[in-house]
């Protein structure tokens, strides 16, 4: 049983505050972190990894401190986001090589090789590998010593459906073997299919954390805001207004359109077309102004 | 303090095609030269110390110095890929020592031996000359190394600083201005190289417990300065 602890911690770089405060505990099984680019998971999660010293706060994984302590890289996995991996070497000979730095050998290696399935390319150069093939060999080069804790930041970037699919395969067993797992991503699906538990995190701040159920749920009922242009703006708000799936339009007339808020998403979104018709009324533009995941996330934090 | 993992993935990274080009022209070139200046010249001892002395010790080691101190581990630290070693349960001064003794063993033999070939090349290491620079350019590449290491772990334009280091500091003030001589690798190395020979055809402004002293000062605070970057070192995302 491994559980990483993040205390309190806030990282600022200059004036720039990267994470802001965050606490949150990670226990075994696959964790997502999700958020959207540039809210501060690399930052955090390279603290995870004891890259990057907590400005406050302390990581430590079962009571050990994770900063400036080498050995506890014998509980840690790591794949880095980047893609940068001594593209000289075969893949055999990088996982071996990463499985000497363990003090351990080409058993080890061999292992993990076969728990990504890449023996069939072990002894082609790396720099010929495709991006999932590359990621699987990370991976392979993260699990030679079977980690407790297993840190992947943005891992499914760029990988194909089928590569995605088999890594997310690759996890899912992962966590069910009992170890800490955890994963960033700015894709709300991916960590959906993977996580049984979410962390959310929004402008360096933690936005939300639990079930997935619970944090999508969430997302779906979140007030939606539509730009609307028709052939009678003001008869169609006289009509949407009386609806409780509606609750505040705005009559834009620089814009010529209607600015509407609408607080049950599945029921107004069958409403307007039906409306529109019953009044005669011709819908010339809908288009929901908010669909950004920055605006669904900064929802999350209001929340 | 030796992984000979590290070891052998500096190796193979610095020895790669396009460096190791680099690396062997320069020696190519010296050994050209001399054969050149021989035919010449015919095997003169002063000339030999003159070619050992602004090219080969003034110019050529600390460009090779350069190119292995930095290319050591530079290279690594700016694509991100040194989070392999950095993830390990391995003392951080355990992967800058290691990375040293590498950058040491190439930049002599990069360096050191084709100083040697040259020389004998140009008088039959007459006076002991070809031997005297053959041992500043040891000495000189165990400085070097040890410097650029650290430039390499600091600075992303650590070739360039160290390009300038070499060409502007030590090629041209250390030959004209007397102080900047005082703080230049190349006299270090020539007052122990001065001591091997019997003549005066190797000299150095500084003596030579000045010079050793310096020589061991600036590689073990270079090496050790390194080995506490390292440490605190984060490895840059794309984020």
């Amino acid at each position: 049983m491994t559980t990483l602890n993040i205390d309190h911690v806030s990282r600022w770089f200059g004036n720039v505050v990267a994470v802001n405060d965050i606490t949150m505990t990670i226990g075994p099984g696959v964790t997502g972190l999700l958020g959207p680019n540039g809210a501060g998971k690399s930052t955090l999660i390279n603290m995870m990894g004891g890259f990057l010293a907590p400005s406050t706060g302390t990581v430590t994984l079962d009571g050990q401190a994770v900063w400036r302590n080498e050995q506890i890289y014998k509980h840690i996995g790591i794949v880095p986001e980047r893609e940068a991996m001594y593209d000289f070497l075969t893949g055999r000979e990088f996982v071996v090589a990463n499985a000497e730095l363990h003090g351990l050998g080409a058993k080890a290696a061999q292992r993990a090789l076969a728990t990504v399935e890449m023996e069939y390319a072990q002894d082609r150069k790396i720099s010929t590998y495709s991006k999932g093939m590359r990621q699987r060999v990370k991976m392979a080069s993260a699990l030679v010593h079977d980690p407790s804790l297993l840190l992947l930041d943005e891992p499914f970037n760029g990988m194909d459906p089928r590569q995605r699919m088999q890594l997310m395969d690759l996890l899912r067993r992962m966590g069910a073997e009992g170890r800490t797992v955890l994963f960033s991503s700015h894709i709300l699906e991916e960590v959906e299919q993977l996580a049984a538990h979410i962390e959310v995190v929004v402008a360096g701040r933690h936005a939300a954390s639990g079930d997935f159920r619970r944090i999508r749920r969430l997302m779906t009922d979140r007030p939606h805001r539509y730009l609307v242009r028709s052939s009678d703006d003001r008869a169609l708000a006289a009509a949407l207004i009386a609806d409780p799936s509606t609750s505040g339009i705005e009559v834009d007339l620089a814009e010529g359109a209607l600015r509407i808020q609408a607080v049950d998403f599945g029921r107004f979104t069958a409403l307007l077309p039906r409306v529109a018709r019953d009044h005669g009324i011709r819908l010339l533009t809908v288009s929901p102004s908010d669909e950004s995941l920055e605006s669904v996330f900064s929802y999350l934090v209001a929340a | 303090m030796y992984d000979p993992t590290v070891a052998r993935l500096t190796y193979r990274a610095l020895l790669g095609r396009r460096r190791a080009l680099i690396l062997g022209a320069l020696p190519l070139l010296l050994i050209v030269i001399a054969v050149a200046v021989r035919g010449l010249v015919g095997a003169d001892d002063q000339t030999a110390a003159d070619v050992l002395g602004g090219l080969a010790l003034a110019t050529m080691v600390p460009i090779i110095g350069v190119i292995a101190g930095t290319g050591a581990i530079g290279p690594e630290i700016d694509d991100g890929s040194v989070i392999y070693l950095l993830a390990k349960p391995l003392k951080r001064p355990t992967i800058i020592f290691t990375k040293l003794i590498v950058a040491i063993g190439v930049t002599m033999a990069f360096s050191a031996v084709p100083t040697f070939i040259a020389g004998l090349i140009l008088n039959g290491n007459g006076q002991q000359v070809a031997v005297a620079y053959t041992v500043a350019a040891l000495v000189a590449s165990i400085a070097y190394a040890a410097l650029f290491l650290l430039l390499g772990t600091v600075s992303r334009h650590a070739v360039v600083f160290g390009l300038v280091y070499a060409l502007v500091w030590e090629a041209l003030f250390g030959s004209l201005v007397a102080g900047a001589r005082t703080l230049s690798v190349q006299q270090w190395a020539l007052a122990v190289g001065h001591k091997v020979t019997d003549g005066d055809l190797v000299t150095s402004d500084v003596s030579l417990p000045t010079a050793t002293v310096l020589l061991i000062v600036v590689t073990v605070l270079a090496t050790w300065f390194a080995g506490q970057k390292l440490r605190t070192l984060t490895p840059t995302g794309d984020e």
